[in-house]
């Protein structure tokens, strides 16, 4: 669609406000793989209402604002077995980088963080990398 | 009290802008890491977008000296590259490209994303789960310098 990338313009913008919101606020890094993974391992128990209350406000917008836009989709894939695998790698691979594309992405970058432009040019690669075996050569999605 | 009315805020800021942007659909993700297929620039735009705010609220950042809470700021970006961050990142990638999901827009999905999307969560929960035990396995592998 021709119009996509003004909502994703729009989009990003209310993405970094709620970084910009969150840092300021409450001086935390808004990456989501750090909320949710300190609530999975424990790491994050002293904060855990916290971390509750901004994923609550995450799942709960789009809720929110779907009845005022048509055709909404994820177009997820229905192969379980490709779900499973790439759920799993998310999980772990975003903990062991220690973000994901909100944290070293939005927020790394952002900051000149070396760390962040390191790590989303190598999940950026790999997901190409992902995409190119995963569909042209072995056609699994 | 306050801090938690702000992490709503910033939360409900973080979901509204993944729902509007697209990027809960996977086959918007997938497409713009498709450079070989129909290529998608839309994240591109969503993510330039999203620092625009966020590099302000750094500048910010540096002439204060706590939050509006009153918590203390993150400390400065460490910068040191380790075999965490990149063998985590490939994985990360790997996981990204193939179903088109990371873990904000997962969580942005929960209510339209179907069976499917919960499957992926709990994959994605069991794989925070077990990352702990890997990770001192890999910090292990590499001699203390």
């Amino acid at each position: 669609m021709p119009m996509d990338w003004i909502w994703g313009l729009i989009g990003g913008l209310l993405i970094g406000t709620g970084g910009a919101v969150y840092l300021l606020g409450n001086g935390k890094i808004m990456g989501a793989s750090g909320i949710i993974g300190g609530l999975v391992d424990g790491s994050g128990r002293a904060t855990a209402l916290e971390r509750t209350l901004f994923l609550l406000g995450v799942a709960l917008m789009p809720a929110v604002l779907m009845p005022f836009f048509q055709g909404v989709t994820t177009n997820i894939t229905d192969d379980y077995l490709v779900l499973v695998a790439a759920g799993l790698l998310v999980g772990v691979g975003t903990r062991l980088a220690n973000g994901c594309t909100s944290g070293h992405g939005v927020c790394g970058m952002s900051r000149l963080s070396i760390r962040g432009f390191v790590a989303t040019g190598i999940y950026i690669v790999a997901g190409g990398l992902g995409v190119v075996i995963f569909r042209h050569i072995l056609g699994v999605i | 009290m306050l801090r938690h009315i702000i992490a709503l805020i910033a939360g409900g800021l973080f979901g509204s802008g993944l729902f509007l942007s697209g990027m809960t659909n996977t086959a918007k993700v997938q497409g713009w890491l498709d450079v070989f297929g129909d290529w998608d620039p839309t994240l591109a735009f969503v993510m330039g977008g999203a620092m625009i705010p966020m590099a302000l609220a750094w500048l910010v950042r540096n002439r204060r000296v706590t939050a509006l809470t009153g918590a203390p700021l993150p400390p400065p970006a460490s910068s040191e590259i380790d075999r965490k961050l990149v063998v985590g990142s490939v994985l990360f990638g790997m996981g990204w490209g193939l179903a088109g999901l990371c873990p904000g827009p997962t969580i942005a999905a929960l209510s339209y994303g179907g069976p499917g999307l919960y499957v992926f969560l709990a994959a994605m929960l069991t794989g925070m789960l077990v990352a702990p035990s890997l990770r001192a396995r890999l910090d292990r592998a590499v001699p203390a310098e």
